[in-house]
């Protein structure tokens, strides 16, 4: 369940960053996903949850914006919507696909106080 | 306490949340589904009633009510994203990094060493039962005498496969994840400190058996090379899209057993290559032998550029 392991890099993040700001607590992480990522956002929720106990982030609410899957087909040139990895482009029906959004996991912002 | 796999220094802590994540999960493929919106509009989740995950809004954010005291569900705090209202004593602060930077940065060091020293780094994933280790002890037995070559083993416990590869006569260290389902960048830097690694080497890195989690884990490698036996399904590619996804070579193994299984071949490799266009592709029998030779050549001509970089390199 590599989810814990990715909570824990995002509290070590946002701890990091609180603490620069001389924050005393974090109320709210915001975190961008990509559908075609590595993540599944309930199980980050509960390791967060699990994670964040004792640190400054263990009241935090955890956002997760989703972004949508999008890929760039070799063959007909087109851009198109990706739902799922191994699906074929839906102007030509070629799988050579190229990801060119949607596979990201960043921190965006907190709120602290 | 290990950062990447969460195991604190209250390791029954860690297992007790492996047990309850196990429940949860089992909870949430029973009450969530994904549902296709109306074309043009993004998919959105939600919780069947019971089942309290989390859910999606139209405008794409995902977040979890609390509970009370008495177990009702709490007032949502969701609020547009522009125009947030936070109270005077609160400040939004930018962050704006990847979730995996520091994991990326020390595999960036990983590579940089394997740069400068001219060795090239395999990471070899696959499900457990795929015949990885096997393969592995076998590569060493039949390249130790045409060049330096270490071993990296992971597992939860045991160092049984370590055992194997030093038994083959070659040095092998052996990390034990605990409750860990991957290897990372930092557990592969502990051991090289563990191993003789030289110039000019084969480095072969057996990640966990786990056809999910690895795929998340840059390591420093050159490649990830995912194995797939015949006795598994052939639709693999298709289930596990981002190991397959992940990886530059693929190989068939245990293709001895071919005429028992029901495994397809040609469909195996072109699922594969949906998800991972153009894909390279090596059919072999650990057993047997067959295939083996170009197995072997693929990672001879890989230390072969790994020494000619480090040679480029230092005499500019």
């Amino acid at each position: 369940m590599h989810e814990l392991a990715l909570a824990q890099s995002v509290i070590a993040l946002v701890e990091t960053t609180a603490r620069r700001h001389a924050a005393r607590c974090v109320t709210r992480v915001r975190l961008e996903i990509g559908a075609l990522s590595h993540v599944s956002p309930a199980a980050l929720q509960f390791c967060f949850d699990a994670a964040a106990r004792g640190t400054l982030a263990e009241r935090a609410r955890l956002d997760i914006l989703a972004t949508p899957g999008e890929g760039w087909c070799m063959p007909c040139g087109a851009t198109v919507k990706i739902a799922n990895r191994g699906e074929p482009c839906p102007a030509c029906g070629s799988y050579q696909l190229t990801v060119v959004r949607g596979d990201e996991m960043a921190v965006k912002d907190i709120d602290v106080s | 306490m290990c950062v990447t796999c969460g195991c604190s220094n209250d390791e029954a802590a860690a297992h007790g949340l492996q047990e309850e994540h196990a429940a949860r999960q089992d909870q949430e493929a029973r009450g969530s589904a994904l549902h296709a919106a109306a074309s043009g509009m993004p998919a959105y989740r939600h919780a069947h009633p019971g089942a309290n995950n989390g859910h999606w809004h139209a405008d794409g954010t995902w977040h979890r009510h609390g509970h009370d005291a008495a177990g009702t569900v709490g007032t949502s705090l969701a609020l547009p994203v522009a125009g947030r209202a936070v109270s005077e004593a609160s400040r939004t602060l930018r962050i704006e990094r990847d979730i995996l930077a520091k994991n990326d940065a020390i595999a960036s060091l990983n590579r940089r060493r394997f740069a400068e020293q001219g060795i090239f780094a395999v990471n070899l994933v696959s499900s457990p039962g795929s015949g990885k280790t096997s393969l592995l002890v076998a590569t060493a037995k039949a390249l130790k005498h045409d060049m330096p070559l270490a071993v990296i083993e992971g597992d939860q416990q045991s160092s049984l496969d370590a055992d194997r590869v030093r038994a083959a006569g070659v040095d092998a260290v052996q990390i034990n994840t605990a409750k860990g389902c991957h290897l990372d960048a930092q557990m592969v830097a502990d051991a090289l400190r563990e191993l003789q690694v030289v110039d000019d080497s084969l480095l072969l890195i057996e990640n966990v058996g786990n056809l999910v989690c690895p795929a998340a884990f840059d390591l420093g490698e050159a490649h990830k090379v995912v194995i797939l036996s015949v006795t598994e399904g052939d639709d693999k590619p298709l289930k596990y899209p981002d190991m397959f996804h992940a990886a530059d070579l693929v190989i068939i193994n245990k293709m001895d057993l071919l005429p028992h299984v029901d495994f397809d071949v040609t469909a195996a490799i072109d699922y594969a290559r949906r998800v991972r266009p153009g894909v390279e592709a090596m059919l072999l029998s650990t057993r047997t032998g067959k295939g083996f030779d170009a197995w072997l050549a693929w990672l001879q001509r890989g230390v072969a550029d790994a020494t000619a970089l480090r040679m480029q390199t230092e005499h500019t």
